[in-house]
């Protein structure tokens, strides 16, 4: 019973998808079905969060201010958080190299929680997303350079309870 | 013979251990206090002071190796210091043949020795280990120390260091630091997935083990004045929590649960508690835990990030990092709670405050224009000055003497790799400590008993 419910679910969101926000895929499934899942990732799963709403948002270097653009990916997020109830998150704040260890673990709570705390205010249930810092301890990008860091100043949406694609 | 105060002193038992020391009696004339041989290390220059070591006598053959390898480690340590210079036994003039018969002070002033060690080595009748040594003040033409140690032949390295730290004590007049040993993170794995594991070495990098349990992503681990367990941070519930884990026994405990994120931890003097901070909602505050009961006691309440804090000798005060002026800066309060001074006044960020263990300095990482320095300055803010620079130079931990610093380099880019280092406070004597792998977080413990 319970396998036959989350097949239709998919199989609805699957729909969802090709009727309403990509004209491409409109095309490609009107022309080969079977391309419809090569042309991009379906709604409700990790990686379309991660690719097409985008799981992270960026910072100044040692601030935690959400700028105009991590405010746009946020909504997105929380929208997409909004379509797809079941799922959970945990929040992952992070900082570049160029701080002590310990300031850069609360400087990446800090920037977990003004990630949080935007989804919270924008409808999503507090109880869904839980939050970590990670300090300097787990870099994106490796270098030690203007660019690198940039992309390590991050807060990270990683989600739980989706399909992964 | 020596004073009444050293006869005092003959045959102390140093409770819970293997080491026995006492008092050696002179071998040659009256101890004289008129003219004591002292190194004085103040800031700036100085010319480290000459000292033989002669080889230490193997009472029977069977005590050769051991009698060799105690003077190394000896030899070692005293060099490492940077506060002596070895002088090569290829230029020794005389060797002393009976370590009882007074040696021929000429001819170590003729090699321009200002010390001379000599010692010797035998198997106690219970199958213990019996060293003696003696420093002699090659000017004065005196014993100025004699000591015997009595140990199980394995801890023949404790022997030793406590062998250099009585040379190093009685030249220098600083406390002794050589039976100590330092935690850390041992770093293997990508830089974007470090593996960090807790490792404890001796001082010079011998004897090293990784601590069970703790693995993954562990982080700052500190001693206990004890020396007998370690806080530190692990990632094991998914989120960062500070642990204790007991070194002899191998338990390891998570110290309370808390809604939020608990990390920076470190004792206090006296071992009964712990300051760290505890991070809700964003906002990381300072906080002390006491061990018994583990009952929590907030210390700060702002809106800034409040960490790193550090007790003062005396568990009255603690020494602690916060940007609730703007930048991250040093401040100073009342272990029992009050307002905060801000000591740290200069351009660029402050963090990593440790207080000295003679309780008139701060050590301190410094962020400015784009570089990491070690730093000391007193507790008031004064004297500050930066003795190291790099790319990357974090989190200071002073030797039990307050004399040295150990920190950690990284380099930069994706093949950057952490390294432990070591410098005098007086900025002299910058040196790599040896580890295996990748190695960061240093703390130093307090000297063995």
């Amino acid at each position: 019973m319970k396998t036959i419910t989350i097949a239709i679910i998919g199989a609805a969101a699957l729909l969802a998808a090709c009727s309403s926000s990509d004209d491409e895929n409109v095309d490609a499934a009107a022309t080969n079905s079977a391309s419809t899942i090569q042309t991009g990732p379906a709604p409700n799963t990790v990686e379309y969060f991660n690719v097409v709403v985008g799981d992270r948002v960026f910072f100044d270097t040692d601030r935690h201010d959400l700028s105009t653009e991590a405010q746009f990916i946020l909504s997105k997020q929380a929208q997409w958080f909004a379509e797809n109830p079941g799922v959970t998150a945990v929040i992952e704040g992070h900082a570049d190299e160029r701080g002590t260890r310990e300031y850069n673990l609360a400087l990446g709570a800090r920037r977990a929680n003004a990630a949080r705390s935007f989804l919270i205010s924008n409808g999503v249930d507090a109880s869904r997303l839980r939050s970590v810092s990670f300090g300097k301890e787990r870099p994106a990008a490796l270098g030690s350079d203007e660019n690198s860091w940039a992309q390590n100043r991050r807060a990270v949406a990683v989600v739980e309870g989706a399909p992964s694609s | 013979m020596r004073t009444t105060k050293d006869a005092a002193a003959a045959m102390r038992l140093i409770a819970g251990i293997a080491l026995l020391i006492g008092a050696l009696c002179g071998a040659d004339r009256a101890y004289a206090q008129s003219t004591p041989l002292e190194i004085t290390v103040g800031g700036g220059q100085f010319e480290p002071l000459p000292v033989a070591v002669s080889d230490f006598q193997p009472a029977t053959p069977a005590m050769e190796l051991v009698a060799d390898d105690l003077g190394s480690v000896i030899e070692a340590d005293l060099l490492r210091s940077g506060l002596f210079r070895v002088i090569p036994k290829a230029a020794f003039i005389a060797q002393p043949t009976e370590f009882n018969t007074p040696p021929v002070y000429a001819d170590w002033r003729a090699i321009k020795a200002d010390a001379l060690v000599t010692g010797r080595v035998e198997q106690a009748s219970d199958g213990r280990l019996l060293v003696q040594f003696r420093v002699f003040d090659t000017e004065a033409e005196e014993q100025i120390e004699g000591l015997q140690l009595l140990s199980d032949p394995a801890d023949w390295r404790r022997v030793a260091h406590k062998v250099a730290d009585g040379i190093y004590s009685k030249l220098t007049g600083e406390g002794p630091y050589f039976d100590s040993r330092v935690v850390f993170v041992d770093e293997t794995g990508p830089k974007g997935d470090r593996r960090k594991r807790l490792a404890i070495m001796d001082q010079d990098g011998a004897n090293l083990r990784y601590l069970p349990g703790a693995d993954g992503l562990v982080l700052t681990p500190r001693f206990s004045p004890n020396d007998q367990s370690v806080l530190y941070i692990s990632y094991d519930t998914g989120e960062p929590q500070v642990y204790l884990t007991n070194l002899d026994t191998g338990q390891r405990e998570m110290l309370g649960t808390f809604p939020g994120m608990t990390f920076a931890p470190r004792f206090s003097p006296d071992g009964g508690q712990v300051v760290l901070s505890l991070s809700q909602d964003g906002n990381t505050d300072l906080f002390v835990m006491r061990l018994a009961d583990r009952q929590m006691r907030r210390l700060t309440t702002n809106p800034a990030i409040d960490t790193s804090a550090s007790f003062s000798p005396d568990g009255s005060q603690i020494v602690f990092e916060s940007d609730r002026g703007g930048s991250q800066q040093l401040y100073i309060m009342p272990t029992t709670g009050g307002p905060a001074q801000r000591i740290s006044f200069g351009k660029g960020n402050y963090g990593t405050p440790v207080w000295s263990p003679r309780g008139d300095t701060i050590a301190f990482t410094k962020i400015l224009s784009g570089r990491f320095h070690i730093g000391v300055m007193r507790t008031d803010g004064t004297d500050e000055r930066l003795l190291s620079s790099s790319f990357l130079d974090e989190g200071p931990t002073f030797s039990p003497n307050g004399r040295v610093l150990a920190f950690f380099r990284e380099s930069p880019g994706q093949a950057g790799r952490a390294q432990l280092m070591s410098i005098d406070i007086s900025g002299q004597n910058l040196r790599v400590v040896e580890t295996p792998n990748a190695a960061s977080d240093p703390a130093w413990s307090p000297v063995r008993k």
